[in-house]
């Protein structure tokens, strides 16, 4: 347990003494920021026109015309930059021989990798936590749905928990952080867009790659919607991966 | 210590040591002498726990490096070759998180971490990035974080490799330091450093073991005849003749100014003999030593025998 503690205490002085950390959140806020003032005017040009139409304006809550694509876009967003936060967490280590210090000191495998990880979960919560901000900026002067908004953070959380851990076994089949952090993209690109088959029409196979896309079951949380079977596939995807790299580490010791 | 048992490994094809068996007793400090590529470095990564043998075992302080690994590497300290360290951390972040993942419990992390810091002479430097840290500081700090836990053991792989000759002479103060509590295992291919560092020398070569012995032991192994160096005031060629006649001389070279070096056949000591045949003669004899093969005789004639 100890060892999980000086893992991420380690990882998060790194990322808070190098410049990736700092571009990353920039990018992130900067878009996230940008997105929600869009979103905000969009909601408010529709909120005039919806004063002459009793249907529409029941549809127009901040939750649905703000909150929902705005999870949506940080969810992408977050996509592009997942790479970037691990590519170094396994690569650097090789690269530079430190794992030879870090794999003789008496710490466990699992250790390691579950305090990396952590590290950079603890580092994008940092970067969600931020953009509270947005939905408090307008809790004066609206209503809001804080079950939903709760909902979608905790999609935002899966989501990025089970792309991190992606992006950590990325980062452990390679030393060269450029090869992990475009493996990671690919892989995610392919995690995120592979419910798109349903559409097409891949009779059969077409439920199964809906079933381990990243990305639909993220629209429930985003909606509102906290179904156990979205949060268990996302705690799973996440201990896959996390276990997949625990064997790729492994294996090391007797190929090198 | 350590028991080493008939370890072998193969780097795919490549066999880099071949049943490499040795012990190492608690306190010793033991050198690792070879030319570069003998499988120096793969014998340390394996004892560290860093490297699996391809067969064979290794157990440190009783706890075998493969099934009880987090017992074994508890029990070491290791400096690996080139000195790997993160750049971006301050001395003080990284000691604090070696001592952290080495297990030393919080309450004595900070007078641990501030005792190495001073026994390696860190202390102005403790706040400073070890990117921007010198070679010498960068090896002073990789041997801080091999000391922290006082670990019973300390591997060291080439610990005085690309320090200036200052440096050097501090790093080899601070082993020897060192040496009354801890067992030391360190390799080398700088001959003097092994000899005046180690109590016991193993050399390797192409994977095997060639020899195992004290350095005085090893050059006095090698000295079959003694070789014997002698002044002496007296005509040349009379001088050398008579040396050539004594009983049990095989070859005699002048080396110019009244000196002479004198090879004896088997382990019998000359001395006696010459200083008699010199004196018989009426010669003056200025002086008369028996000459040891050096280390790295020794080891060049192991290394060479072998190819």
């Amino acid at each position: 347990m100890s060892g999980i503690g000086a893992m991420v205490r380690k990882e998060l002085t790194i990322y808070f003494a190098t410049p990736i950390f700092y571009l990353v959140g920039f990018c992130f806020l900067l878009l996230g920021g940008y997105f929600f003032y869009a979103n905000l005017l969009y909601y408010n040009l529709l909120s005039f026109q919806g004063a002459q139409n009793p249907q529409l304006a029941a549809l127009l809550t901040p939750q649905q015309m703000v909150f929902r694509p705005l999870f949506g876009t940080l969810a992408i967003v977050f996509l592009f930059l997942v790479p970037l936060i691990t590519m170094r967490l396994l690569a650097e280590e090789k690269r530079s021989g430190t794992a030879e210090l870090l794999f003789t000191y008496p710490l466990t495998d699992g250790a390691i990798i579950l305090g990396k990880f952590l590290a950079a979960l603890l580092v994008y919560l940092l970067l969600l936590a931020i953009t509270v901000i947005y939905p408090l900026s307008l809790a004066p002067i609206t209503r809001l749905d804080w079950g939903a908004l709760a909902s979608g953070y905790l999609g935002l959380i899966l989501l990025g928990g089970a792309c991190l851990a992606l992006g950590l076994f990325a980062s452990s089949l390679t030393e060269n952080q450029i090869i992990a952090a475009v493996l990671a993209f690919a892989l995610l690109l392919l995690f995120w867009l592979i419910g798109w088959q349903q559409e097409l029409g891949a009779a059969g196979w077409g439920g199964v790659f809906a079933a381990l896309s990243l990305l639909e079951r993220f629209e429930n949380l985003a909606r509102g919607v906290i179904d156990t079977r979205d949060v268990i596939f996302y705690l799973s995807f996440i201990y896959f991966f996390l276990f997949l790299t625990q064997r790729q580490l492994e294996s090391r010791r007797w190929r090198a | 210590m350590i028991e080493v048992q008939e370890l072998t490994k193969y780097y795919g094809p490549h066999l880099a040591i071949s049943r490499v068996s040795f012990a190492v007793a608690a306190g010793e400090i033991v050198g690792f002498l070879g030319p570069n590529g003998a499988g120096k470095t793969t014998t340390l990564k394996i004892l560290a726990g860093y490297l699996t043998p391809t067969s064979g075992s290794a157990r440190i302080n009783g706890h075998d490096v493969l099934t009880e690994s987090l017992q074994a590497r508890r029990a070491l300290g290791y400096l690996p070759e080139n000195v790997p360290l993160y750049p971006d951390l301050t001395v003080r972040q990284f000691l604090d998180f070696a001592a952290r993942a080495k297990g030393v419990p919080g309450e004595r992390r900070g007078t641990e971490v501030q005792q190495v810091v001073v026994e390696c002479g860190l202390t102005e430097v403790v706040g400073t990035r070890i990117g921007a840290l010198s070679k010498g500081f960068r090896q002073r700090v990789g041997l801080a974080q091999a000391l922290l836990h006082r670990p019973p053991l300390l591997i060291l792989d080439e610990p005085t490799i690309g320090l200036d000759p200052s440096q050097i002479v501090e790093i080899r103060q601070l082993i020897k330091e060192l040496a009354g509590r801890h067992t030391v295992i360190l390799s080398s291919h700088i001959l003097p450093e092994v000899s005046q560092l180690c109590q016991r020398v193993i050399i390797i070569n192409k994977g095997q073991i060639v020899a195992s012995d004290t350095p005085e032991n090893l050059s006095r192994q090698l000295s079959r005849g003694l070789r014997v160096q002698l002044a002496v005031d007296g005509p040349v060629d009379d001088v050398l003749a008579a040396l050539k006649e004594l009983e049990g001389v095989t070859e005699v070279s002048p080396l110019g100014e009244g000196r002479y070096l004198v090879v004896g056949r088997d382990n019998g000591d000359l001395r006696p003999d010459l200083a008699r045949l010199v004196v018989g003669r009426g010669w003056n004899l200025w002086e008369l030593k028996a000459q040891e093969f050096t280390l790295e005789e020794v080891f060049l004639n192991l290394v060479t025998e072998e190819a």
